[in-house]
């Protein structure tokens, strides 16, 4: 008999999962659970589409249709949800009461955006930027109002403000550090950033704490600690993520601050399974879709009973997805004690780049403004290369590195 | 020969001159456009000095006629004057101090650069009418020690023989000779010929292993100084070969007795001679059997043989066996001296050293009266005067009070040259007349005088091998500058000498010096008094001037269209018209390495440059080969010393001392080392080799040892190395090491510095110019920069509006930099690609762009595009050269193209 292997949740790592286990030999019955009304699609892509530049057909990874070309069954939307797991049973039950019985159960719950815990959060006009509906939503609002505030400006808050910017809106970006992207770059490389987005026409609060969210059933303003506030017609709330884990602890699985899994991505119920962002792996949680992609691959493989891989966390490269900024980031970019710096300027250009090197190795980097050479350092870290006989070269690429290796040689 | 060919176009001229540099003084083809004063130049095809070849140095002169550099007013103190007041100023300075202490107070210091009118005029001003013997030139570091050589065997200064010798021996020894690089189209002429007749045999006596043993049979690295001992031993394996000509030596030759018995007793023991020489036994046997068995056999001498303090001994050595074996003046047979300059041999004619007195005339009773009478000369000079060393000293010790030195840079080039520069001074009135302003000899000058420099210039040349060639104007004096020959009668008229000195045109001086040539010179060769007689030339007229072909002299009744060789006849210029075999007792160097200057140090030339520098570093094509000073050391002497490969030395003496990068390999034998002659204080901060170079002569010729010095090497322990390319003109920083050298549209400066820098990417820019980067920005520069700060590694760029390369600095705690051929490149780049511009700080092209250094300098091929195409089976030279074109000019590079080839 077939075993039935249930997938709850129908974003990025679910949909990896499913791709990596067709092209696995698997021996399941598959049902998938999303609460979007949708197939799958690429929730990385939806700055794009907020940008204009992509249309939800663009952004699509696996309609309907190919959900049945597959075999599998895919309940959607939001009365398809998942209320519960019984454990006991083996069941997930939804929230219009359906009961579906599992062998294997995985969980991919994802993330819930953070929310400021500050008075007004429930007016209208004040959102995340999640998901398709988000995204709608902000368009509809861009079209008839002026003024947005976006607070948070990681990627996804830079994402989103440009992307209202680009639809008109007169945007102000508020930050609690003095540069934007300051998880993902350094004070020279933030102050570029900035420099650039702001002749892009975004407007920046830095070191701002936001005291509240003012407005009669719409949001008008936002108010800040130092008395200062913004005229609001739109605030984006855009200040981090928290896994999704509801459903797990409300069936007992342990969790703190995601699900816990092991190397093979096993919760304590040995039926279960979890990946993506609704998970913590050895005190991670994570919110790129890169190691979500490897977490897919590995429980597949044991999905499949391969049973040979293990998923392990490496330094995440991250990219901004506004067109014409280039910057990369991965590893520890601001270094240790006893770690060296190599620069590369050229500032009128827009071009930074930084490499962290400690005992021989590359541990962290930070481009802004010329990426090529990204992926290069991205390896030398993850493979932790003795960079020490290119050195000299290291900042200028790949291509040197080789011919003076092979000239040494 | 067609001389002036004027095309269609009016500015567009052909005009057959000779060039700037070495004593072979090849004919130039050069193609002038006087508008924009720029010029082409070929090799004159008819010329018999070269046949259309040109070296890598001549076929650069395009690049030297630019006015940058140039001196152009009079100044005095370094102010521009008027002529009148420049000229007056050195007439009554000279005239004061004749008069006060005399005519040997006062001195000229000329050159071999000078043409023969120029220096016809000069000597006449100074022994005829100044009245003293205090006129010496440059040629006394060149090739003194042959003419007293020649003057004590044959009784006049003369070159028995002609390049068409070396078309026709069957064994070419060289001794003391980098023919290749120092005079590079007669070696082309030589190799050539041997590759056409692999059966001649090619001998080269050097210490050192140079290029021009890439042709060579056999090489003797013979110990520095010992070449009597050689010669000695020679003409005792010639004695006992029996391949003495009996005849010959019996009717034409004095003196065998005793220079056998020399010969005998210094080198007669071939095993202790081999040790002597530190050469292998077999080797020393196979040259004598070799130079023993080739009747057809000449020897070519040159500076190795001349600088040194048993340099006119040497001379003497190798006449000797000629003499004793009667291969003199016959095809393919004779000594021959190779002098280094254009016109050390016109110089030589004229009189133009302190130790002779005009037109192959030596200080004596009739010769005084003879000249006295010609020039009709009011203060006769009676007595040699001083030559360059101690006309030198007696400027430091105040007995000269006032010196014009003409067209050379003393302060450079004579040994323990702090000296000189400490004695200049001091001096009481300095002249200098130059084409350059800046010069470190023209720095010393109370008075500055523009003198035309080579394509202005218009007179005569003397090559090595007697040929008279007209060196023509091409363009007319630049600005405010005038010919030597104008300065020198300005002054002699100003100082008061009404008569002899109203020449009209340089003819009217060449028909003065071919007259006196055979004024009471017998038309009868068994009484002619002098060998040089060019009085078939006295009564040409200004058009047969300037029409003049190269000719060798003499050029007389017996023989109006000149004569290759002297002394087939056996008839020389002695009183007995015998020649004369000299007892050499071979001498060591004066000065023998110690403890405490344990090596011994060798100078001389570089493929690329000559002299100091002042015209073939404005040359970017010349500055490619080699860009800075070095020190040649052996792999045994740099190990005990713990030396690597590119870092600095200072090299000292008793006399002085200076710094540049090592260079080791095996070239010089242990305990020896080289260094180039070339650098300037104008070119480098510590790269003047002089300074180190003891001040010993040799007896006879008063030639300085130049080729042997007891020195130490010691490292210099630099905190950084670094170099400045810079499309303007920049300050030398602050450094310890510096040496500066012109390339294509910018400014090359290599740096080193025993302290560290503060604040390294700050001086950087400090050193561009600019205090900090705000100042970068009021000139809409782009700044790029590198920095690994704990590798030391530091490299700044900056691009100009138009996207141009303006500046880039790099440094690094050692000398491993990047290579400075493909980034010297960007600057002629109208604007740099990103790709360029991404590349630039890592100093390394996008793959396929970097052709590494430049190893043809005629065709600017690269090290790396030579090494691409040996890989790619090009597995000879001339494969190369059909390819690359590298090597097909004047071939000096070959020997390097076959090393490539050899080790891809």
């Amino acid at each position: 008999m077939t075993a039935k292997l249930v997938i709850i949740g129908n974003g990025m790592a679910g949909a990896k999962l499913l791709e990596e286990l067709n092209s696995a030999e698997h021996h399941y019955d598959i049902t998938v659970f999303g609460n979007e009304p949708y197939g799958n699609y690429n929730r990385i892509m939806l700055s794009p589409l907020l940008a204009g530049e992509k249309t939800l057909n663009d952004i699509m990874i696996f309609d309907h249709s190919w959900y049945q070309a597959n075999g599998i069954t895919l309940h959607a939307g939001s009365e398809k949800a998942i209320v519960e797991i019984d454990r006991i049973h083996k069941q997930v039950i939804t929230q219009d009461g359906e009961k579906t019985p599992y062998d294997r159960l995985v969980i991919a719950t994802g993330s819930n955006p953070f929310m400021l815990p500050v008075d007004g959060i429930d007016l209208d006009g004040v959102m995340s930027f999640r998901d398709i509906r988000d995204v709608e939503n902000m368009i509809s609002v861009a079209s008839q109002h002026k003024k947005a505030v976006v607070i948070g400006a990681g990627l996804l808050g830079l994402e989103a403000a440009m992307g209202l910017c680009g639809r008109g809106m007169d945007v102000t970006v508020v930050h609690n550090n003095d540069i934007p992207l300051n998880r993902q770059l350094d004070q020279e490389a933030g102050k570029l950033l900035k420099q650039a987005l702001e002749t892009r026409g975004l407007h920046f609060k830095m070191n701002a704490k936001t005291q509240s969210i003012v407005g009669n059933k719409q949001v008008e303003k936002v108010c800040f600690m130092d008395g200062s506030e913004l005229e609001a017609d739109l605030v984006v709330m855009a200040i981090g993520i928290r896994p999704n884990i509801q459903l797990a602890q409300d069936c007992g699985l342990y969790c703190q601050k995601g699900i816990v899994v092991s190397d093979t991505l096993q919760t304590y119920d040995p039926s279960i399974y979890s990946l993506g962002e609704c998970i913590e792996h050895r005190g991670d949680t994570f919110g790129l879709v890169a190691p979500l992609y490897d977490q897919a691959k590995v429980l597949a493989n044991h999905l499949s009973e391969h049973g040979v891989a293990q998923f392990q966390t490496l330094p995440t490269a991250t990219k901004l997805k506004v067109t014409g900024i280039h910057l990369f980031s991965v590893g520890n970019f601001l270094g240790t004690p006893n770690s060296e710096c190599i620069y590369y300027r050229h500032t009128q250009q827009g071009i930074y780049k930084k490499i962290v090197i400690e005992n021989n190795k590359i541990i962290g980097v930070v481009l802004y403004g010329d990426t090529q050479e990204g992926p290069f350092y991205h390896e030398l870290l993850e493979a932790q290369t003795d960079i020490q006989a290119i050195r000299p070269y290291l900042m200028f690429g790949k291509a040197l590195c080789q011919a003076q290796m092979e000239k040494a040689a | 020969m067609n001389i002036l060919a004027t095309s269609q176009d009016n500015n567009i001229q052909t005009k057959h001159t000779t060039c700037a540099y070495c004593g072979v003084g090849c004919g130039i083809e050069a193609t002038i456009n006087e508008t924009e004063r720029t010029l082409s130049v070929k090799g004159s095809d008819k010329h018999p000095a070269n046949f259309g070849r040109l070296c890598s140095k001549g076929s650069a002169l395009d690049q030297t006629v630019s006015l940058n550099g140039r001196l152009l007013e009079p100044k005095i103190n370094n102010q521009v004057v008027s002529w009148d007041q420049a000229l007056d100023k050195v007439a009554n300075g000279f005239n004061d101090i004749i008069k006060q202490h005399g005519p040997d107070a006062v001195a000229f210091y000329v050159s071999g650069q000078l043409l023969t009118e120029d220096y016809y005029v000069a000597n006449k001003l100074m022994k005829g009418y100044i009245g003293s013997g205090n006129i010496d030139t440059n040629s006394r570091l060149c090739m003194s020690s042959s003419v007293v050589g020649h003057k004590r065997a044959f009784g006049t200064d003369t070159v028995p023989g002609c390049y068409y010798d070396f078309e026709q021996a069957e064994l070419i020894t060289l001794v003391g000779s980098n023919t290749a690089w120092c005079h590079p189209v007669l070696f082309q002429r030589i190799k050539k010929y041997k590759e056409a007749n692999p059966n001649v045999k090619v001998v080269v006596i050097d210490p050192r292993r140079t290029q021009t043993c890439d042709i060579a049979d056999l090489h003797l690295p013979l110990n520095l100084g010992t070449d009597t001992w050689l010669f000695n031993g020679l003409l005792n394996s010639i004695n006992q070969q029996n391949k003495i000509d009996s005849d010959y030596v019996q009717q034409h030759c004095d003196g065998l007795e005793n220079a056998m018995s020399s010969a005998q007793q210094s080198a007669g023991n071939i095993k202790h001679l081999a040790d002597t020489l530190g050469i292998n036994e077999d080797d020393l046997k196979q040259f004598y059997s070799w130079f023993c068995d080739t009747e057809k056999s000449v020897t070519l001498y040159s500076q190795g043989v001349n600088q040194s303090s048993s340099g006119t001994d040497k001379v003497n050595s190798i006449i000797n066996c000629h003499l004793a074996t009667g291969r003199i003046g016959k095809p393919g047979m004779g000594p021959f001296s190779m002098t280094g300059q254009p016109n050390a041999m016109g110089g030589r004619e004229v009189g133009g050293l302190a130790n002779t007195l005009a037109a192959h005339m030596d200080f004596n009773d009739d010769n005084i009266q003879r000249v006295k009478t010609f020039w009709q000369a009011p203060n006769m000079a009676t007595q040699n005067g001083l030559m360059a060393v101690d006309m030198f000293d007696a400027i430091d010790e105040g007995k000269i009070k006032a010196v014009w030195i003409m067209a050379t840079n003393p302060v450079v080039s004579l040994p323990n040259a702090d000296k000189v520069k400490r004695a200049l001074e001091k001096c009481e009135l300095v002249v200098v007349s130059d084409c350059v302003d800046q010069t470190d000899t023209g720095d010393l000058a109370h008075v500055k005088l523009p003198a035309t420099g080579w394509s202005e210039k218009d007179g005569t040349i003397t090559n090595s091998e007697r040929r008279i060639s007209r060196q023509r104007g091409l363009f007319p004096p630049a600005c405010n500058a005038m010919h030597d020959w104008q300065i020198i009668c300005d002054v002699a008229k100003r100082m008061g000498f009404s008569q002899g000195f109203n020449y009209q045109t340089q003819a009217d001086i060449f028909r003065e010096h071919a007259d006196l040539s055979g004024f009471q010179n017998s038309e009868n060769p068994h009484d002619k008094l002098r060998d040089f007689d060019i009085s078939g030339l006295a009564n040409i007229s200004n058009d047969e001037y300037e029409n003049l072909e190269a000719i060798q002299w003499p050029v007389n009744k017996e023989y109006p269209n000149g004569q290759a060789r002297f002394f087939a006849d056996g008839q020389f210029f002695t009183p007995n018209r015998k020649a004369k075999l000299l007892a050499i007792e071979p001498k060591l160097p004066k000065n023998l390495p110690s403890n405490d200057y344990p090596l011994r140090l060798n100078t001389g030339r570089i493929r690329d440059q000559w002299h100091t520098m002042t015209r073939t570093a404005l040359a970017p094509q010349l500055n490619q080969h080699i860009s800075q000073p070095f020190v040649e050391v052996h792999p045994k002497d740099a190990k005990v010393r713990g030396l690597s490969n590119g870092q600095l030395v200072k090299v000292h003496s008793k006399w002085g001392q200076m710094m540049a990068p090592v260079s080791i390999n095996e070239n010089s034998k242990v305990g020896d080392i080289f260094v180039p002659m070339h650098w300037t204080a104008q070119l480098s901060r510590t790269g003047r080799i002089n300074p180190v170079v003891n001040p010993e002569v040799d007896a006879f010729s008063k030639q300085p040892e130049s080729k042997h010095t007891p020195v130490q090497v010691t490292p210099f322990t630099a905190n950084w190395f670094g170099f400045v390319l810079s499309r303007n003109p920049i300050e030398w920083p602050n450094c310890d090491y510096i040496v500066s050298a012109q390339g294509v549209l910018h400014n090359r400066i290599e740096l080193a510095h025993g302290q560290a820098l503060q604040n390294p990417s700050n001086d950087m820019l400090a050193w561009l110019g600019f205090k900090d980067k705000s100042s970068l920005q009021n000139q809409s520069l782009e700044l790029l920069s590198f920095e690994d700060e704990a590798l030391g590694l530091y490299r700044i760029a900056l691009i100009n509006t138009e996207g141009e390369l303006q500046a880039l600095a790099m440094i690094a705690p050692d000398m491993h930099l990047p290579e400075r051929t493909w980034l010297a490149s960007q600057f002629a780049k109208a604007s740099l690609d990103d790709r360029a511009r991404s590349a630039l700080l890592s100093g390394y092209a996008p793959a396929g762009e970097d052709i590494g250094r430049i190893v043809c300098a005629c065709f600017s091929v690269g090290e790396k595009t030579i090494e691409a195409a040996a890989k790619g089976g090009c597995s000879t030279p001339a494969m190369i050269g059909s390819k690359l074109k590298a090597g097909t000019n004047c071939g000096s590079c070959v020997p390097e193209i076959k090393g490539i080839i050899a080790r891809c």
